[in-house]
């Protein structure tokens, strides 16, 4: 069923970027190719794959329980937000957060969690920025 | 001989105390990551591209890191198969198979050193192939135009499904999302803006690089979230004993690693195959070959030295058509391939004229890389099995925040990051499906010099389409593509399902 799904999707997908290729804009010196032909055959080529996989299914993978999908989303959601405050909060407390909370969720007790944020945030900025001069995100803190 | 002159010129570039360091360094790393399981030699290398950017290192000292660090990895993926019987890397698999039974016999030191002898001999025997058949791949290169480059891409794509996928149609999906990825930007040649939405940070393109470590590394870090696995290895198991192998035995296994060394190059020089398919075949045919007594499987030391030689023998192999033709037939290949491509270096045939200097560099570095490593891995292993003991609950933390960090190293901007989490999840929901990562970036890699050849081919014969099949060049070209493309359909399934038969849950992306 995975698959079948997959492959469907797959198939807007290609629909949809063969769409939007017809949609670009061509200027007035092109050569005799043109921007849109070789998109117009990537569409073809993901829309009869999508098309085999569809019809020719792979035995079903298997798919985490809903609890752990619930932690690879918490996880992306973590990250995201991580991506976003970085440039707010700072490199070395941002990073702390987020390895924090990875090293939480894979396992680690709560002193060990802590632990492994601050050691990995500090270790990062001691050896990228300290040492090889890697300019990363400053904060509020001036770090 | 000016070959050896070229080389003699190129130890004279890698003998610098800054790129023996580097080369140091990144055998070590190397080692690292490939003995850790979940770390292999393409999220390996992908993660450490940043870092060799922002050290403002050139193209040469760059290479030199890289390529450590990928044959150190095919080295170090040989500590976990043996000790633990968990690879720690696709192309170390094989090696499980009669290094742990050697290890569990209370032969474990034997083992390590025997496969670390054959490691060298594989890779020392793949970087002499490397010299002496890249300069001649490069001279058919040169025949080659536009049409002729376009259907070697075409070859590329089409073979590389092969062996990466037990499904040929998942891997044609997957070539086709990295080469429609890598349309979006402007159009180089009419500078229309094609799928960007209006979003002014697509203009550019995406980032290669962002993708890779997306799709590589941090997808890994997902799968094992899901899996929760978070522990590290049982350390009660391992014991080491005697670190080096007696001579009746690295005599009996003299004939096993000649042989699956050639092979082994060979398989790696073949598109598509890489490593892992070098170290598989390395092992089926020296079972067939000399297992008289049936005692492959049961450790047999033979069985350590054959795949241990095919991997790292491959992996040199696989260079040949990455430097020699710009198109490389691996994972962690393609990963190297982008390294060069930020340096602004176009590898292929023109590499070996314009850039001597990288080329040779790159080559004594691997020479030299590769005593380095025999040195570590045979007296220095016992360090290597500690940090073994390294729980991935830790680890995982470490890679994640390694890859958000070189990628806002290098751009410094929270859209990429937010673009490489997209990549992260993209990867983790394909790896479910059984959708092969490599071709997606070699989609991305190749892409726009694909269609530029494309588009130059056809504009040259005044839009005249059939010229994509005119020369016999680029008929021969095609119709390895087609068979490379349509044999797996009958033959594949069977071959890839004995060797995916061990591949480990968190299966380290294939090389």
């Amino acid at each position: 069923m995975s698959d079948r799904i997959f492959g469907v999707v797959g198939i807007l997908l290609a629909i949809a970027f063969a769409l939007s290729a017809l949609a670009i804009e061509e200027s007035f010196l092109s050569d005799a190719v043109g921007p849109k032909a070789f998109p117009l055959i990537i569409a073809a080529v993901l829309g009869l794959s999508s098309a085999a996989i569809a019809l020719r299914p792979d035995p079903e993978p298997q798919w985490p329980a809903l609890g752990r999908l619930v932690e690879v989303g918490a996880a992306v959601v973590v990250m995201i937000l991580y991506a976003e405050l970085l440039p707010v909060a700072g490199f070395v407390i941002a990073t702390a957060f987020a390895a924090t909370y990875l090293a939480w969720r894979l396992g680690s007790g709560l002193l060990g969690s802590i632990a492994t944020g601050v050691g990995t945030s500090l270790g990062i900025y001691v050896i990228f920025h300290l040492v090889l001069g890697l300019s990363l995100a400053r904060g509020p803190l001036g770090f | 001989m000016d070959i050896l002159a070229s080389l003699g010129d190129g130890f004279g570039i890698a003998l610098t105390w800054q790129n023996l360091a580097l080369a140091l360094l990144g055998c070590f790393l190397g080692t690292i990551m490939g003995a850790l399981p979940g770390l292999g030699p393409s999220n390996g290398v992908a993660i450490l591209i940043p870092l060799a950017f922002t050290m403002g290192l050139g193209a040469t000292p760059s290479l030199i890191l890289l390529t450590s660090v990928y044959y150190g990895a095919m080295y170090g993926g040989r500590i976990s198969s043996i000790l633990l019987n968990i690879p720690g890397d696709e192309p170390a698999m094989m090696t499980c198979l009669d290094g742990h039974p050697m290890a569990k016999k209370g032969l474990a030191g034997e083992a390590l050193s025997l496969s670390g002898v054959a490691s060298f001999v594989g890779a020392f025997i793949a970087t002499w192939g490397l010299i002496l058949l890249a300069p001649q791949l490069v001279k058919i290169a040169l025949l080659f135009g536009p049409a002729e480059y376009f259907a070697l891409f075409a070859l590329a794509f089409m073979t590389l499904g092969g062996v990466s996928s037990t499904n040929q149609a998942k891997s044609a999906f997957a070539a086709a999302l990295g080469l429609g990825l890598a349309t979006i930007g402007v159009d180089t040649q009419t500078g229309v803006p094609r799928f960007t939405f209006g979003e002014v940070h697509l203009y550019d393109g995406l980032d290669f690089l962002v993708a890779i470590v997306g799709l590589f590394a941090l997808s890994e870090v997902f799968i094992f979230l899901e899996n929760r696995h978070g522990g590290n290895a049982d350390g009660s198991k391992l014991k080491i004993g005697k670190l080096y192998p007696p001579m009746s035995m690295l005599k009996a296994c003299t004939p096993t690693m000649l042989r699956t060394s050639v092979l082994g190059f060979v398989a790696g020089v073949l598109p598509g195959a890489g490593a892992s398919l070098g170290s598989f075949i390395s092992y089926s045919m020296e079972k067939r070959l000399v297992d008289k007594e049936k005692t492959f499987g049961t450790g047999d030391p033979r069985g350590v030295a054959a795949p241990e030689a095919g991997n790292n023998a491959a992996a040199g192999g696989a260079l040949v058509p990455m430097l020699a033709l710009g198109v490389p037939g691996s994972g962690t290949t393609a990963v190297l391939l982008a390294v060069l491509l930020s340096l602004n270096i176009t590898p292929g045939p023109l590499l070996f004229s314009q850039n001597p200097d990288v080329v040779w560099g790159l080559i004594a570095a691997l020479f030299i890389a590769n005593f380095m490593l025999l040195a570590m891995n045979i007296p220095m292993v016992g360090l290597f099995t500690r940090i073994l003991m390294v729980p991935s609950r830790v680890l995982m933390p470490i890679v994640a925040m390694v890859s958000f960090v070189g990628i806002y190293g290098i751009s410094g901007s929270s859209f990429d990051l937010l673009v490489m989490i997209g990549f992260g999840v993209m990867g983790w929901v394909l790896r479910k499906l059984d959708v092969p990562l490599v071709p997606i970036i070699l989609g991305t890699l190749l892409g726009n010099s694909m269609e530029n050849n494309l588009r130059r081919a056809v504009t040259i014969d005044n839009g005249n389409w059939w010229t994509l099949f005119d020369s016999p060049l680029s008929l021969g070209l095609w119709a390895i593509a087609i068979v490379g493309f349509v044999l797996p359909l009958f033959f594949g399934r069977k071959v890839k399902a004995s060797m995916h038969e061990r591949r480990d849950e968190e299966g380290s992306i294939s090389d």
